[in-house]
């Protein structure tokens, strides 16, 4: 990518260590499930163990990466859909509130659309979604579109970063 | 409200396997053996959680094991959900090109809800900038061959909330049980 102008808007992501770095990109998929699994990736990387839970210590504070672990497929131990409303400006923010507030709900975004509420909903079994979104429809007070995943094409490999530096 | 319409894959889970879940959903611990933390806190062995984790890669129900970022926090401030109107005979191979893509982390067929909602695949694309993922965009309707294609960009503007999905999670049924015991 030749996008000098974006290396200016994005000074966040120059601000990691190239340690920090390799983790970020190198090991987003095919973590080892050995009984030492920290210690494996400093092995790699030719750290000390004590580097690398410092490392993703810091990044988990800083909200940099969500976790270390498993990715889950949708609709294969739970079920899941994604919801549109469609919600006048001036009730948005009381609205997401709401929606928010569902234990069951994991991400809740505003889009500049006619539906501009979008938010996931998980459940442990199709009963279970089912209450959840009658149960968001009655405290919202707006109609809910459910767009349940039917096909996934997207083969997960993890993100690739592209550093500025 | 239409009943929910879902894929027919659901792996069948005992309650040990639902434990393990709510264990790691959040993430491992981060100390030196975090098998053993999560073995220790579950009542059995650091060997059975390594295996019962593998046997949840193998089944497919982990369907990624690793880092897991957060694209915003990255500098990736704009997420732009591309959404497409694909005829049904070409949206397995157009929504498998889609997927390809470095900056694209999602390509998922959903129903379409006419006439309030036409689009029928959904693609979620990160960039920089509003402006690296409309250029994206038009790459991929480059490449991919969807110059004919109806699409629409819809970019998020607010964040509410963003956390990794709970399957364990019963809040809201025991709730809801509660008020109709009410009434």
């Amino acid at each position: 990518m030749n996008d000098t102008k974006n290396d200016s808007t994005n000074d966040s992501i120059t601000k990691f260590t190239p340690l920090e770095q390799h983790l970020l990109n190198d090991f987003q998929r095919d973590l080892s499930l050995s009984a030492t699994p920290y210690a494996d990736i400093a092995n790699q990387l030719g750290v000390s163990e004590e580097d690398i839970l410092k490392s993703v210590q810091s990044l988990q504070s800083r909200g940099v990466i969500s976790r270390v672990g498993p990715v889950f497929q949708p609709n294969r131990i739970g079920v899941s859909t994604l919801a549109a409303m469609s919600v006048p400006t001036e009730d948005i923010e009381c609205v997401a509130r709401i929606v928010s507030a569902f234990p069951e709900v994991n991400h809740n975004y505003e889009r500049d659309h006619k539906y501009n509420l979008w938010f996931v909903v998980t459940a442990s079994s199709e009963e279970h979604l089912n209450i959840v979104l009658y149960e968001i429809e009655q405290h919202a007070e707006y109609p809910l579109m459910s767009l349940p995943m039917l096909d996934d094409y997207f083969i997960d490999l993890g993100f690739k970063l592209k550093w500025a530096n | 409200m239409k009943t929910v319409e879902l894929n027919n894959q659901v792996v069948q889970l005992t309650a040990d396997d639902r434990a393990l879940i709510k264990a790691v959903e959040g993430g491992l611990p981060v100390v030196s053996r975090p098998y053993e933390a999560i073995a220790n806190n579950l009542g059995c062995s650091e060997q059975e959680v390594i295996s019962r984790l593998q046997h949840l890669i193998d089944n497919g129900a982990i369907k990624r094991y690793g880092v897991v970022v957060r694209h915003k926090e990255l500098g990736y401030t704009a997420n732009g959900m591309v959404v497409w109107n694909i005829p049904d005979d070409k949206v397995d191979a157009m929504g498998a090109c889609i997927g390809d893509y470095d900056c694209v982390t999602l390509s998922y067929r959903r129903p379409r809800r006419l006439p309030d909602w036409s689009y029928n695949l959904f693609t979620m694309v990160h960039g920089r900038n509003r402006e690296e993922v409309t250029r994206i965009v038009a790459e991929i309707v480059e490449s991919c061959g969807l110059q004919n294609i109806e699409h629409t960009i819809l970019f998020s503007t607010r964040r509410f909330k963003q956390r990794g999905a709970s399957y364990t999670e019963n809040t809201t049924t025991t709730k809801h049980k509660k008020l109709q015991l009410v009434k």
